[in-house]
């Protein structure tokens, strides 16, 4: 909405969305107060004590290493896979048009509009019926599908502001389609593709529904979250995880933001 | 690009052509365009036909199949036996519920995010409209697991929203809220009550945004004649904003309905030992063995969803998105 005269919100309103806000950033903040608690056995408020011996716990427990390189390694093979098939998809819809094209971006992003659960079961039932046993590859095969969609959002994006005649101008000038690849195309989508993959990586790094059906006995960060909420053994080093797991998701964020701030489609409106 | 981009770009105006293989290739790109675009395509159709469209065929096909009961065993034979088994009353019952709380909290998100999403894209400027969007940005992907917990120490009854309310000497307000039936129980962390407020905390976000980018579509000067006609800022509201909201709240419901309808974390972590149709789901396919029910369990959210995306169609939800 545009208007000419510069005009102050009702009180009301202001109240009703600063509230929303609060709601929706104080129980994220509250995170990081309770990972400096001395409390160890239950989630009593006010603390009685603050510490920051459970940060030394936390770096000593082998099982939260593994869980952690584990993650990484899920989250940066799918992002490599899902930039190179977003890419290409992106590319194919976005420059030409061909029968079937809303088909595909309809199936691009099918496994993200679906229930998790669905995309979970689905996979799970396939690997039984295929005789598949689970690994590192079943986890990776799961969130390299819906990290697709993430990569494909921002690189289409990028193309439809990407004109064409930049393109024919490189042909023009002798290029061939490699080189016109190289020289124009790729700096052009080259900060939506960072963005892309910034977001893919968080959303694989932080995905438990579909992981709960892909993974065996293996542990990502959030599965041993998740095996702490129902089964807590040492809540103070869940605490501080926590706190760690908010900063590692928000800076991909930020820079993604950061990356893609000027354009008329900004990374990661749509999860 | 800039021509000062371009200028400082060391790679002259022209290269030379690549020749060999490399150029080879190129030429027969240019030439049959349709055949580089069926290599691009290729692989990402190769992927999501083969690892997603062909699993949930296998999921469907075993929602036709059925479970022995005394054996254990699948028989997989083509019923729709299994399909009966869904209506049975403690099934239904699972369904309802789910789709009971996926609307109430349809309905809440709705309520808290117009606010928000009014103020972001009519009065927010500049720095602000920036710290707006980061505000809502930051929480939509902060880790869902992380702020489940965050929610598990803030319901605990040794909690901080205990704590705040025996500040306000208003915890009697807390415990009649807590003795009435079905909404309340023995602490918010195990009451329906909870898993409401959970679910609204979590796809709140989904919400906001299609509603904001609605309202930014909205010429300022129609509010502005609806009060120079002399509509109360009620009727302002009524008759002019939210019709043209309504669009973008149908859009941001589409997710809020659909994550809570699939959703089995939640209600497992903050709730009551009462099933969703995602634990259903779980606990078919894991504990129980039971395949084909679990299967035909997730017919039911595709279902609902596949009116819910033609209703929302219908009322243009997507042209906001």
């Amino acid at each position: 909405m545009r208007f000419d005269r510069g005009q102050s919100a009702p009180l009301g309103l202001k109240i009703a969305a600063a509230c929303g806000l609060l709601f929706l950033h104080l129980p994220i903040l509250l995170i990081f107060v309770y990972a400096f608690t001395t409390e160890e056995k239950s989630f009593v408020w006010p603390p009685p004590g603050l510490t920051t011996q459970w940060f030394a716990v936390t770096w000593n427990r082998p099982d939260v290493w593994d869980a952690l390189s584990l993650s990484v390694r899920v989250a940066a093979i799918s992002t490599a896979i899902a930039l190179v098939l977003g890419t290409l998809c992106a590319a194919a819809v976005s420059q030409t048009r061909f029968f079937g094209r809303e088909a595909i971006s309809l199936l691009v992003i099918l496994p993200i509009a679906l229930p998790g659960i669905i995309t979970g079961i689905a996979l799970r039932s396939a690997f039984a019926l295929a005789d598949i046993p689970f690994s590192f590859w079943t986890i990776v095969l799961g969130h390299a599908t819906f990290c697709v969609v993430v990569v494909y959002n921002n690189a289409v994006a990028r193309f439809r502001r990407t004109s064409g005649s930049m393109i024919e101008a490189s042909m023009d000038l002798g290029a061939d389609g490699f080189q016109t690849f190289q020289h124009v195309v790729l700096p052009n989508i080259a900060t939506a593709l960072l963005a892309g993959g910034m977001l893919a990586f968080a959303l694989s790094f932080d995905e438990v529904i579909v992981t709960t059906f892909t993974a065996g006995q293996q542990q990502t960060v959030p599965i041993w979250m998740l095996e702490e909420l129902i089964r807590p053994r040492q809540r103070p080093v869940t605490n501080v995880v926590a706190m760690v797991v908010v900063l590692v998701t928000l800076l991909p964020i930020l820079f993604a933001y950061y990356l893609t701030r000027d354009g008329d489609q900004i990374a990661g409106s749509g999860k | 690009m800039t021509v000062a981009a371009l200028n400082s770009n060391p790679t002259p105006a022209i290269l030379p052509g690549s020749g060999g293989m490399r150029g080879a290739f190129s030429d027969l790109f240019w030439r049959r365009p349709k055949l580089l675009l069926l290599l691009m395509l290729l692989p990402p159709l190769l992927w999501l036909g083969i690892v997603y469209i062909g699993s949930l065929f296998a999921l469907l096909l075993q929602s036709f199949f059925s479970i022995d009961e005394f054996s254990g065993l699948i028989n997989r034979e083509f019923t729709l036996k299994t399909y009966g088994d869904l209506f049975q009353a403690a099934n239904l019952d699972i369904i309802l519920r789910t789709v009971t709380m996926a609307a109430l909290v349809t309905l809440g998100s709705a309520i808290i995010a117009f606010p928000i999403a009014y103020y972001a894209a009519r009065y927010a400027r500049g720095r602000w409209k920036a710290l707006f969007y980061l505000g809502v940005m930051l929480p939509l992907w902060s880790s869902y697991l992380v702020k489940i917990y965050a929610w598990k120490l803030i319901l605990a009854k040794e909690g901080i929203l205990t704590w705040l309310l025996a500040k306000l000497n208003l915890l009697w307000l807390l415990d009649a809220w807590l003795s009435l039936p079905i909404v309340g129980g023995n602490s918010l962390s195990v009451s329906f009550t909870g898993t409401f407020i959970v679910f609204v905390y979590v796809w709140l976000p989904f919400m906001i945004l299609p509603v904001q980018a609605a309202l930014e579509r909205v010429p300022g000067n129609l509010v502005e004649a609806s009060s120079d006609l002399g509509a109360s800022p009620g009727q302002t509201f009524r008759n002019v904003l939210f019709p043209l909201a309504l669009p973008g709240i149908v859009a941001g419901s589409i997710f809020t309905f659909s994550l809570t309808l699939g959703d089995y974390i939640i209600p497992q972590i903050i709730g009551t030992s009462r099933l969703f149709i995602g634990q259903a789901v779980y606990s078919q396919q894991g504990t129980a063995g039971n395949i084909p029910l679990a299967a035909a369990f997730t017919v039911v959210p595709i279902v609902i969803m596949g009116f819910y995306l033609w209703g929302a169609k219908r009322m243009g939800a997507f042209d906001a998105l």
